[in-house]
């Protein structure tokens, strides 16, 4: 019998980590990786921090230099697209008119970024930040920019604001909730970082929404918002969420809603064909129901549980999710997901600038968010890969030991 | 250039030129050094570029943060006093020489 090969369609954070593990596990048949991107896999966190500040550079934005893919035998096809799956012959179908053959299939093909469907937005300067090539392009942007507007105050959009006014650009942000992050954190969280974004010198209108995008001789002038002002700008950065790219699992018949839909151990219906990354809808125990997630740990996490379970090691996913966003001085970082409680509680002074917010459901520990503050971060992540026990009033309490605490709950 | 040397679990040594600026940690995925994953890419959200560092050239290292120090309960392999993770130590001309051993594992 010949060797099983394994097709990676994508090749980011996700299908990188794929490919590795499988390596480290010590499947020995043939990896091959497509991606639609003409470049090494990268990191895409520093996209909207360090990269775009030019504090890194390209070197430090790479996974693995090139020699690691020829070391470890990974074929990647960096620039090609897939355009079908045929899942009766097992077969890719790429754009070049070639065809790859697998045994195993992990669609790893991440997310889009959401455009604005108003008038304008194609305008010149009005940009999205998701990929490389985004990146670069917005990079030479700010040096020429003097007013930009960010629409949607999301992780990336306030990532971007605070690289921008260090950058010197006057900013605004608007955002169509009352909340910026409001999807991923606490009102707590939200509201102090909408005061720190005020605080450096960006204005934010919440509650607003852009009717369109105004423009002269194709190019961007400014954002006419839903509460009927005009805002001068010559940079527009979208940043409304993404689409998780899920059609080509859709054509092929697998199931799909909010990603491509995939049990525990990251298998579609078609037990030969997996789903990871951003692009994957999956059961976990860390939220109500089914979700989607776009982080680097969600990514790296389900790349190696994939490969275990193909290098014969099967094992459910279930590790705790953890996040981090970068805005000026300050690090935010979650553990859990908060989404969803029911009762939070403050540890530390929100004035001191080190604080976290203990989210509670249904009396049970959910989801730490913390600012400037990774002891917590840290016991956090402790807490949740088990039953935490940790009361309310005692998150509450400083004199209460939470790392004590973490080393009095059985091991895992 | 500065001289690290990166000493594996079954002995081996690998001494790579690692530009100043440039962390203990990139030095070793730029080359292909295994048994540094850096998940994070340096960000001390994880702690898979645990090294632990020739005892008495300590001393010679920057100090530690405390988010490193807190990031370090996370190690997969065994907390040493002389662990650290290696993309907090950025190369400067006194770490030349610097010999960092790579743990067990770092997931």
């Amino acid at each position: 019998m010949p060797a099983p090969v394994v097709a990676i369609v994508g090749t980011g954070q996700a299908g990188f980590q794929a490919a590795a593990s499988l390596r480290q596990d010590g499947f020995a048949g043939r990896i091959a990786m497509i991606g639609d991107e003409p470049v090494l896999p990268y990191q895409r966190p520093p996209l909207s921090k360090s990269y775009l500040a030019r504090e890194s550079g390209l070197d430090e934005l790479w996974l693995r230099p090139e020699t690691f893919y020829t070391q470890h035998q990974i074929d990647l096809l960096a620039g090609e697209i897939v355009t079908e799956i045929d899942r009766t012959e097992r077969q890719l179908r790429l754009a070049s008119g070639s065809a790859l053959s697998w045994d195993h299939l992990i669609l790893a093909t991440g997310a889009r970024f959401r455009p604005l469907a108003v008038p304008g937005a194609e305008l010149d300067g009005v940009l999205p930040l998701r990929t490389l090539a985004d990146a670069d392009i917005l990079r030479e942007r700010l040096d020429q920019a003097r007013d930009v507007v960010v629409v949607g105050a999301g992780f990336i959009g306030l990532e971007f604001a605070s690289v921008a006014i260090a950058h010197g650009a006057a900013v605004h942000i608007i955002e169509v909730t009352q909340h910026p992050m409001g999807r991923v954190v606490s009102a707590t969280i939200s509201k102090f970082f909408c005061e720190a974004h005020r605080r450096w010198g960006a204005e934010v209108s919440l509650g607003t929404g852009v009717t369109r995008v105004l423009g002269a001789g194709g190019r961007v002038s400014g954002v006419e918002t839903t509460d009927g002002r005009h805002l001068p700008a010559d940079l527009v950065l979208i940043c409304i969420g993404v689409i998780p790219n899920a059609e080509l699992a859709g054509e092929a018949g697998l199931a799909v809603d909010n990603g491509i839909v995939v049990d525990e151990y990251l298998a579609t219906e078609d037990a030969a064909i997996f789903a990871i990354g951003d692009c994957a809808n999956f059961p976990t125990p860390f939220a109500i129901g089914r979700i989607r997630l776009e982080s680097v740990q969600n990514a790296v996490d389900q790349g190696r549980c994939v490969a275990a379970n193909i290098a014969g090691k099967p094992a459910p996913h279930d590790k705790v999710p953890w996040f981090w966003s970068d805005q000026g001085d300050l690090k935010l970082q979650i553990a859990g997901i908060t989404a969803g409680h029911d009762a939070a509680v403050l540890r530390g002074d929100p004035d001191s600038g080190h604080f976290s917010v203990f989210c509670y459901r249904g009396g049970r520990l959910i989801g730490v968010e913390s600012v400037n503050q990774a002891a917590d971060h840290v016991v956090a992540r402790r807490l949740l890969a088990g039953e935490p026990k940790l009361k309310l009033e005692q998150a509450a309490d400083l004199s209460y030991d939470l790392r004590a605490h973490a080393r009095s709950l059985p091991a895992r | 250039m500065p001289k690290i040397t990166y000493v594996h679990q079954n002995g081996a040594r690998t001494v790579l030129d690692v530009p100043v600026g440039t962390s203990v940690m990139r030095g070793a995925i730029l080359n292909g050094v295994d048994g540094i994953v850096a998940e994070c890419g340096g960000e001390m959200m994880c702690a898979t570029c645990h090294v632990y560092v020739e005892e008495d050239q300590l001393s010679r290292t920057p100090t530690q943060s405390d988010d490193e120090k807190a990031m370090l309960e996370f190690t997969a392999s065994e907390r040493r006093p002389n662990s650290r993770l290696s993309c907090q130590l950025v190369v400067t001309p006194e770490l030349d020489g610097l010999v960092v051993y790579l743990p067990e594992t770092q997931v």
